[in-house]
């Protein structure tokens, strides 16, 4: 039955459109988040997402309507600011980074909630939907919010390709790329922005609370299959699509389950199987090669 | 007492709790661990709730403590096993919340708890639960927190010294035969109990912000760990009531209130502090 | 023309001189050490030359103009603790990171980049190891691959932190091999050595440096017991070996 239910709805339009939507927004998390992950700054991604959501507050209340675009305007400026404030406040006082991220995740967050009730009290009947925007409901998304999200995505996709050699290097060795004459500084700026920009059109599908797993779980999956970062990016890309269209999928069924958690629960799926079965360093592998490993660069070093 | 009165008593407790665990993980550097344990709440509870079918005190604690270890323990697996530390957090709690979602909205009905009360908690109408103990009339959740401010701060009083000695070198306190890993996992479990006394009154995720606020304040002003818990309680009193008020008066969410008002009130301490404070740091700047 | 030249160069750490005053000029095609105690501020001249710390004043040229990074005439080898060894990528793809800067923006390595890559790796013995992740290299092997990197960089002037230090004695064979064979080509190597013993041996140019410049200038005149007892002070007292040699 469920089965029917999918071939049927694969034929509506526009299941179609929020189904290619999730998974342009898996792919370009699974890349951008690749970088994240090895940047370290995974749980930031975290941060951004919560802090978005006091932006959409804002902007609703100073337009009045919902318009998609204005909304991720608002999310990326808090998201920025976020970003912005952990560095702030680590730079300047002894507080630790995950501290930093930690308060300002909850601060924001919290904001976020005290607009969104201020909204939700004001118009009634005009509440709009903000809530969504809390667990992600990818069914919810009009056509206009899908063409949007599908053209920034695959704008992010094409940035992260054409960087991928800068970021790599900037990643890996920062000190060796300021060497080399490449602009330290514009680049960390771009990836933050791209960064944040991922979070934020992924917020409507996925939640602001689940949207740092589509950055994180693709990522780490794809690390136990691969040893080379052009593999890991493809692969990371790969599963945080599939994940985004099965969750987009299964919530379209049955309505009332939001996609968030179930995007979510895909990767994690992932993860598991990659974590277990995985080429490199996986528990299969672990358990196996270990020894062999072992002996081998101990000869190689004599 | 008034009900607002028990309102603003229970978000105090809340505050006290939170402002006593979070001092210890701001110094131990694992803040994002607190974090990842409020999330897993959610599916502690909704879990306990399935198996033992009652949303009743005792069993949600036990729920809680036992998906709090399970958390821990998941990550520092993963950890490990290769993961790095940031990610194997990350993959965890977002995991297990969202499976706890999931489950919600699956029994939501035979649940009595939706997702929004999950969030954000539901302090404006705690006083309306009440029950009778030892003669007097108490709304249930305040009586829990009762209990459990209790329980933490008996806690912190009689591990105090060994608590200080792991959280300041885990080396150290190896040498000299502590049990590390156990004080680990009992500071976990404080947190967990923490969070789920607190989950009625403020919700997952702002539960954090009473965790790790109050204490990135006093981190701020003190170097003493024991001032330290002493106005990271104040901090957290002075949230809770201004963030009841602050809602009272603009008509907001209550527990969104309190965490926007932590952040204030970090702001100037940020600003202001005499120790580590920007101003300071800017003023000594200008005299060198 | 000097290969490098430092003016007046001061570095603070939170409001603490790391360095002071430092003066000096390295002469082209020489193989150089930078000597000195630990906490002399070796690695800080180095990062502060090629602009990764802030630099409280000072000026750098090198071959005779003003450095920057967009010349792309200075090849850097970092300590090898700076990078991340669980970074998903192998030997070949971090020699190839050596060329980004000629490969320019947004272009993939071609077939000639990769051929130098390879070669590089020949000349350091490492050709087995091209598709190795860096983590499951053993410590010598790493930094084989660091020098590669620089090497095919091209650059004129290559500043190196601590390239010696953790290797096995075959590595260190096979860097200073590689060490004299740039210099043949008219390079110049200047290098934070920490291991007096080689000094006189590797290096014809050595730079004293503790806080400050104590004496720069060919080794012979430079490595004498008067000079490294004012740089290293008291700590030089266990140490006496250097003088056994210089007498030799």
């Amino acid at each position: 039955m469920i089965q029917d239910l999918v071939d049927s709805l694969l034929y509506q339009p526009n299941t179609q459109w929020v189904v290619l939507s999730t998974m342009l927004l898996g792919i370009a998390s699974g890349v951008l988040g690749c970088f994240a992950l090895l940047k370290k700054q995974s749980l930031i991604g975290d941060a951004v997402a919560h802090a978005a959501l006091p932006g959409i507050c804002i902007a609703y209340l100073l337009t009045g309507e919902k318009q998609l675009l204005v909304l991720l305007l608002g999310a990326t400026a808090t998201g920025l600011l976020a970003t912005y404030l952990i560095q702030l406040i680590t730079a300047t006082t002894r507080i630790k980074k995950d501290a930093a991220i930690c308060m300002v995740l909850s601060v924001f967050f919290g904001t976020g909630i005290v607009l969104l009730s201020r909204i939700t009290q004001q118009a009634e009947g005009n509440k709009s939907g903000l809530d969504h925007f809390i667990f992600g409901q990818a069914a919810a998304m009009t056509r206009h919010d899908v063409y949007t999200m599908a053209g920034v995505a695959a704008g992010l996709i094409f940035i992260s390709c054409l960087l991928f050699k800068e970021w790599k290097l900037l990643i890996f060795d920062t000190d060796f790329a300021r060497n080399s004459g490449l602009p330290i500084g514009l680049l960390e700026t771009l990836f933050s922005t791209l960064l944040v920009m991922t979070v934020v059109i992924g917020i409507q599908a996925v939640g602001v609370i689940l949207m740092a797993a589509l950055l994180i779980i693709p990522a780490i999956s794809a690390r136990f299959w691969t040893d080379r970062l052009g593999w890991m990016v493809v692969i990371s890309g790969a599963i945080g699509a599939a994940s985004g269209v099965a969750g987009a999928l299964i919530s379209t069924i049955r309505t009332g389950l939001a996609t968030g958690p179930l995007i979510v629960v895909t990767a994690a799926s992932f993860f598991a199987v990659s974590f277990i079965f995985g080429r490199k360093r996986s528990l299969v592998q672990k358990l196996t090669a270990h020894r062999i490993h072992t002996e081998r660069v101990k000869e190689e070093s004599v | 007492m008034t009900y607002e009165g028990w309102i603003l008593l229970t978000a105090c407790l809340v505050g006290i709790s939170c402002g006593t665990v979070g001092c210890f993980l701001i110094i131990r550097r694992m803040t994002m661990l607190a974090d990842a344990i409020s999330h897993s709440v959610l599916l502690g509870i909704v879990l306990t709730f399935l198996i033992a079918n009652s949303l009743d005190g005792m069993y949600m604690l036990i729920g809680a403590a036992v998906i709090g270890f399970v958390t821990t323990f998941a990550i520092q697996s993963l950890h490990q096993a290769g993961v790095q530390e940031d990610a194997s957090i990350g993959i965890v709690f977002t995991t297990f919340f969202a499976i706890g979602v999931i489950l919600l909205s699956l029994f939501a009905k035979d649940v009595h708890l939706d997702v929004e009360h999950a969030l954000m908690g539901e302090i404006a109408f705690l006083p309306l639960n009440t029950h009778t103990l030892f003669g007097f009339e108490i709304p249930k959740a305040t009586s829990m927190l009762l209990a459990i401010t209790a329980f933490t701060l008996v806690v912190i009083l009689l591990f105090y010294k060994e608590l200080k000695i792991t959280s300041f070198d885990a080396a150290l306190a190896l040498t000299l035969g502590l049990p590390v890993t156990l004080i680990h996992y009992l500071l976990m479990g404080l947190v967990s109990i923490t969070a789920v006394g607190s989950f009625d009154a403020v919700g997952a995720i702002l539960v954090v912000s009473m965790l790790v606020v109050p204490g990135v304040c006093a981190y701020l002003l003190t170097d003493r760990l024991s001032l330290m818990l002493l106005y990271s309680c104040i901090f957290g009193i002075a949230s809770a009531v201004f963030g009841y008020y602050g809602a009272a008066w603009l008509d907001v969410s209550i527990s969104g209130a309190m965490s926007t008002a932590g952040g204030i009130l970090f702001l100037f301490t940020w600003i202001f502090s005499p120790r580590y404070g920007l101003l300071q740091r800017l003023t000594s700047a200008v005299s060198t | 023309m000097h290969a490098l030249e430092v003016k007046d160069l001061q570095v603070a750490y939170d409001k603490k001189a790391v360095l002071e005053h430092v003066n000096l000029t390295i002469p082209k095609g020489s193989l150089t050490a930078i000597v000195g105690p630990n906490g002399a501020g070796k690695s800080t001249l180095m990062k502060a030359i090629l602009g990764m710390l802030k630099r409280s004043s000072g000026h750098i040229s090198v071959l005779g103009k003003p450095y920057s990074p967009k010349n792309r005439n200075v090849g850097y080898v970092p300590q090898r603790g700076s990078v991340d060894w669980d970074f998903p990528t192998n030997s070949l793809d971090v020699i190839l990171m050596g060329r980004y800067a000629h490969i320019g923006w947004f272009k993939r390595p071609s077939k000639q980049d990769v051929t130098l890559a390879k070669e590089a790796l020949q000349k350091l013995g490492m050709e087995a190891y091209a598709n190795r992740q860096i983590r499951q290299l053993s410590g010598g092997q790493q930094q084989r691959v660091f020098l590669a990197r620089a090497l095919v960089q091209d650059a004129d002037v290559y500043l190196m932190d601590e390239p010696f230090v953790g290797v096995d004695a075959k590595t260190e064979n096979a860097i200073i091999d590689l060490l004299r064979e740039l210099q043949q080509k008219g390079k110049t190597v200047i290098v934070v050595h920490h291991d007096l013993q080689t000094v006189p041996e590797y290096f014809d140019h050595t730079l004293l440096l503790n806080r400050t410049v104590i004496a720069n200038g060919p080794t012979e005149l430079v490595f004498t017991k008067d000079l490294l007892q004012k740089t290293y002070g008291g700590a030089l007292a266990f140490f006496t070996a250097p003088d056994d040699r210089i007498s030799g």
